[in-house]
């Protein structure tokens, strides 16, 4: 078959997943570490209630889904560090492809994480049911993509790996501790959860969330996956934009201004959900379902 | 004969502050093995690299198989082949799977097991890109330019900082090369290297081609002189030697002194006289045929590895 973008789209993507196997830095982060994530906060927060088990294992697939960004930024910026992205230069590729098979290769890799986690949860922590098996595999999909986009852009507008792991710490962060997905949203004061509503993060955590604890409707994860899916797009055109091939080829400073621009899609999103107050409804819906109090929505509070 | 199938018209390319092209011209026919020979900064890297579209020259014509190299695209490279000063693939990639993979971007493929076994490096075929020696990755990035079996290969220093073995296997490759009537471009700073395997070369220097034409052609415009070089026990002025018995250029190179001379014996004779009278002592002589070397130094007053 003649070669076009998406046969070098899939080509480079066996590559990477061949890549990655060969890694025990990527087993670490992406297998072992999110275990034992497991295995530490169900006995500790769970304490056998089910609907904990649940609510733990959908925090636990935010982190490992959420890890996306942080693991192909390293990658992307180490490569043209290294001088490799020249070498694919040369060859008759765009940008295009590099970036797809970096998203589309993380996504085959963490495939089998997820699901080694819910079978965890459901044969060693006795978690009685899966979940929404559809909402959370639409949402792992989505989230996987949209984060791995956020960290292609990470990789296009810093120049060192000092400045990569700089951004990153502090995006992931926000992104874990205000998110729900370390601690749940509705433990927080009512104006860091409005604030929550204009991070990426907060959609992927209520999102799985709801799935695992089988709380969502099918409304709920459609708006979930909608926000993702536009933080795709943007992402992965932002970050096409901005991809440097060459080491040397450093990033304008207002080039990190285009990391905001991702989040305007977010931004729009957290007016909305703000206005609305629907996702607050739905975090304290969850949140008193997790408690075992009556199920009242609490009206929002503007 | 037919349009050139490289064409560099007035480059000029400048990095800040730094001029690193100013006015670089030549054409290369389809067949020839072609040149840039200079000293390192000279702008052979830069010319290189907007011939296959990695760089953007400030103002001048790129052409290469009758394609703007910059514009092109795709198109533009199924048609070429490169050699990076230096290649780098990740380190857990086998070499194997280097070659096919990149094979599998071109529509038009060269055997990739012929290929490995053409390079010697067939043994080493399930070998991480991380366990290969320097002239092994050299071989790989090689192979990794033909695997398109392309119209025109560009190889920058292709034997830089390579022992003199691998060196001159590379050479055998690049004859083969030049057997099958493949365009190539060579950069390189050895003379060796443009003697031997260049139809024609380019001496660049200081962002301009300061001679060009067939390495024959270029001896002869060092006047047929023989280069003879001595060391001495004490430092004589230049113009010393310079008077000696057929002499035509002396100068000076870190201790070492670089005659040009016309009738060699009589020099030679002539300057262990004038030693003998200032009671200094030859160290060391030697004697080279006329070579690309001195068609530099006549041109710049610098030796091409200063």
């Amino acid at each position: 078959m003649m070669p076009n973008p998406v046969t070098n789209t899939w080509t480079l993507t066996l590559v990477r997943i061949r890549l990655a196997m060969r890694n025990r830095a990527f087993f670490f982060f992406s297998l072992v570490m999110p275990l034992a994530f497991l295995f530490f906060f169900v006995p500790v927060f769970a304490k056998g209630r089910e609907q904990w088990i649940a609510y733990i294992l959908g925090a636990v697939l935010t982190l490992s889904v959420m890890g996306s960004f942080w693991g192909l930024s390293v990658q992307l910026v180490t490569f043209r560090e290294q001088g490799i992205l020249r070498r694919f230069r040369l060859a008759p590729l765009g940008a295009g492809p590099m970036l797809a098979s970096s998203i589309l290769s993380n996504y085959l890799m963490i495939l089998p994480t997820v699901f080694v986690e819910i079978l965890v949860c459901r044969w060693i922590f006795h978690m009685r049911t899966w979940g929404n098996l559809w909402a959370l595999l639409v949402l792992v999909t989505f989230g996987s993509a949209a984060f791995a986009a956020f960290g292609l852009i990470v990789a296009s507008v810093t120049n060192t790996m000092q400045e990569t792991q700089m951004i990153n710490n502090l995006i992931w962060t926000g992104f874990l501790f205000l998110s729900g997905a370390s601690v749940p949203l509705a433990a927080f004061p009512l104006w860091i959860q409005r604030v929550s509503f204009f991070l990426p993060a907060t959609y992927l955590a209520t999102g799985l969330e709801s799935a695992t604890t089988n709380l969502a409707t099918f409304g709920e994860v459609a708006e979930d996956v909608t926000a993702l899916a536009i933080g795709i797009l943007v992402a992965f055109e932002i970050s096409r934009q901005l991809f440097r091939w060459e080491p040397e080829a450093k990033a304008p400073t207002r080039a990190k201004l285009w990391v905001l621009a991702a989040m305007v899609p977010f931004l729009a999103f957290g007016i909305y959900e703000n206005a609305t107050g629907r996702r607050l409804a739905r975090i304290q819906r969850d949140f008193m379902h997790l408690s075992g109090e009556p199920q009242q929505v609490a009206p929002p509070s503007r | 004969m037919g349009e050139p199938i490289i064409q560099a018209e007035k480059l000029f390319k400048n990095y800040g502050a730094v001029a690193a092209l100013r006015g670089v011209s030549f054409a290369v026919e389809e067949g020839e093995v072609f040149g840039l020979l200079g000293p390192n900064g000279a702008g052979k890297t830069t010319t290189v690299e907007i011939l296959e579209g990695m760089r953007t020259p400030d103002s001048g014509l790129a052409r290469v198989c009758g394609l703007d190299p910059e514009r092109a695209g795709t198109q533009f490279k199924q048609k070429i082949g490169a050699v990076l000063q230096s290649t780098s693939l990740p380190d857990k990639l086998r070499v194997h799977e280097a070659i096919e993979l990149f094979a599998q971007f071109y529509n038009r493929r060269s055997d990739t097991v012929q290929l490995l076994r053409r390079f010697q490096l067939d043994e080493k075929r399930g070998a991480f890109y991380s366990q290969l020696s320097g002239g092994q990755k050299q071989r790989l990035a090689l192979a990794m330019a033909l695997v398109n079996d392309p119209q025109v290969v560009f190889l920058d220093e292709p034997t830089a900082g390579l022992d003199p073995q691998v060196r001159r296997e590379i050479y055998t490759i690049i004859e083969e090369l030049k057997r099958e009537k493949k365009t190539v471009l060579l950069t390189t700073h050895y003379i060796e290297e443009a003697e031997r395997l260049c139809d024609r070369v380019a001496i660049v220097d200081y962002g301009r081609v300061i001679a060009l034409g067939t390495p024959r052609e270029l001896k002869d415009k060092s006047a047929g002189t023989t280069r003879i070089e001595v060391r001495l026990a004490k430092p004589m002025t230049d113009g010393a030697l310079a008077h000696l018995e057929g002499v035509a250029d002396c100068r000076e190179f870190g201790g070492t002194y670089v005659l040009h001379s016309r009738r060699p014996p009589q020099t030679i004779v002539a300057l262990v006289k004038q030693l003998e009278s200032e009671e200094n002592e030859l160290q060391s002589l030697e004697m080279f045929s006329p070579s690309l070397e001195d068609v530099f130094i006549e041109l710049t007053g610098r030796r091409l590895r200063d």
